[in-house]
Parts: structure tokens; C-alpha cells; sequence
């Protein structure tokens, strides 16, 4: 087996494609949490709002954790393919 | 020093306006999850706008209404109303000779107005075949995904007397 080396850049993308496709999940399941809080609260079940607003903050702290993640691999990766530039 | 520029491979507008196509993807990707946290950040609010509701929501007062006397309103048959606005249809139903009951007429799906099958005894919506109990409102089949808020109705004399509104929490 070939020993992978990969560029900083293209391991910064596969990174950021991984946390993309994990929030797109988050995202998902949060709008599922939404709808279906909207419709116990029309149906009168008003005592799940609670729950599932502190669920949705937890999903949403997750999404912004990512976030981070991923804006920090972007300027690891950015940095490092300009110091490739740079020393040739 | 050069007075022209020199041959190149690629169009002078290329060399004026270069864009690095790997850049233009990699900035546009930490977009588009901006964009995604800002959403999940929408839900949010949307399920904390929920729970305002549902702590600090008002409950509705209710008016008395005279919806009709009781001769009106045959075995079997049906009465149209509006309460509490003029905006809410409701249905009128008089089951048997003592029995009177009454339900927003708009179907808790796609807000069809629902009708009164008698030969089953049993509330109908027309556009998605969604069916209610007349006893108590809930669904018996359907899409319909809660029961029909049902009206309070009092008997005074003759006279039928709508007090207010109700919705029967399923389990």
C-alpha cells in the first residue's frame, strides 16, 4: 500500500466536506424537531416545547462547534498552501 | 523595460482577472456551512419562539353566542355557524333528540370544511377522506393529525348557546 500524501489543501477539504455533510444530519433532524414541536403545540401539548428548544440548542452549539472547526482547518490549510508557494 | 506583454497561453483576460478555481470552491464551501449554521440557528429561535408561546400565550376569552333553538335543528340534521369570529365555520349536529354537539367545520389537515355523514355518524373531510368521532371530535382515520377543536354549547330554554371552545388532547 502506497503511502498517502496528500497536499494540506486537500485534506483540509475532505475535513470540511465531512463537518458539511454532519451538519446537513444536524440540520435535518433539527427542522424534523421544529415541525413536530409545531405540531404537538397545535395539538394543545404545550409541555414539549421545553425539551425540544433545549435539544434544538444543543443541536444548534454542535452545528457552530463545527462551524469553527471548520473555519479553523480553512485558515490551517490556506496558511500552509502559502508557505508551499512561498518556499517553492 | 518590456513594451508588450508577453505570448501567453491563456486570454488576456484571464491574466487580468485571475481566479483561482480551487480558492473560489474552498471559500464557497465555508459559505454555504456559514449559511447551514445560520439556518440551524433559525430552527432555534423557531422552537424558543414556540416556547414564549406556550409560557406566556394568552388563553383565549370566549363570547356567548345564540346559535340557534332547538326546534331548528332536526334528528339527524345539521346547523352551519360561525363562532367565535365570523371567520370560523362550525357544524351543528343533533345526533339524537336530547344530544347537541358542535365542531369547527374546518379539518385540522388542509383546513377542508368537514360535513356530517349520517348513515355513519361520523364528521367527513371530502378532499383527503379524513374522519372524526361526533362524541368527542378525535380522528377515527385520515391524514387529519389532531381532533376537532370542539364548541361548549349550553341549553337555555329553547335556546342553544355556544360559551366556548375546546380541543381534545390525544394521547
Amino acid at each position: 500500500m502506497e503511502p498517502q500524501n496528500q497536499s494540506p489543501r486537500k485534506t483540509g477539504l475532505t475535513a470540511i466536506d465531512g463537518a458539511l455533510a454532519l451538519i446537513t444530519i444536524l440540520l435535518i433532524v433539527q427542522m424534523w424537531l421544529l415541525t413536530a414541536t409545531l405540531e404537538s403545540y397545535l395539538a394543545g401539548h404545550h409541555e414539549v416545547a421545553l425539551p425540544a428548544a433545549i435539544v434544538s440548542g444543543i443541536l444548534l452549539i454542535i452545528c457552530a462547534a463545527l462551524y469553527l472547526f471548520v473555519r479553523r482547518v480553512d485558515a490551517r490549510a490556506r496558511e500552509a498552501s502559502r508557505n508551499e508557494t512561498r518556499h517553492g | 523595460m518590456k513594451l508588450f506583454r508577453p505570448a501567453s497561453k491563456e486570454p488576456l483576460w484571464k491574466d487580468e482577472f485571475s481566479i483561482n478555481r480551487a480558492d473560489e470552491q474552498y471559500v464557497s464551501r465555508r459559505q454555504f456551512t456559514k449559511f447551514l449554521v445560520l439556518t440551524s440557528l433559525g430552527m432555534f429561535a423557531g422552537n424558543v419562539w414556540i416556547l414564549a408561546r406556550s409560557w406566556f400565550g394568552k388563553t383565549p376569552v370566549y363570547s356567548e353566542k345564540n346559535i340557534c333553538r332547538t326546534t331548528d335543528v332536526p334528528v339527524g340534521g345539521v346547523w352551519l355557524f360561525r363562532y367565535p369570529t365570523e371567520k370560523d365555520a362550525c357544524i351543528l349536529i343533533r345526533p339524537d333528540e336530547e344530544t347537541y354537539v358542535a365542531y369547527s367545520q374546518k379539518c385540522t389537515h388542509l383546513s377542508c370544511a368537514v360535513f356530517y355523514a349520517r348513515e355513519k355518524n361520523r364528521l367527513e373531510c371530502p378532499c383527503h377522506e379524513g374522519y372524526f368521532s361526533i362524541t368527542d371530535g378525535r380522528v377515527l382515520q385520515g391524514p387529519p393529525p389532531r381532533p376537532l377543536p370542539r364548541v361548549l354549547l349550553e341549553k337555555r330554554g329553547d335556546q342553544i348557546v355556544a360559551v366556548g371552545m375546546s380541543t381534545l388532547k390525544d394521547s
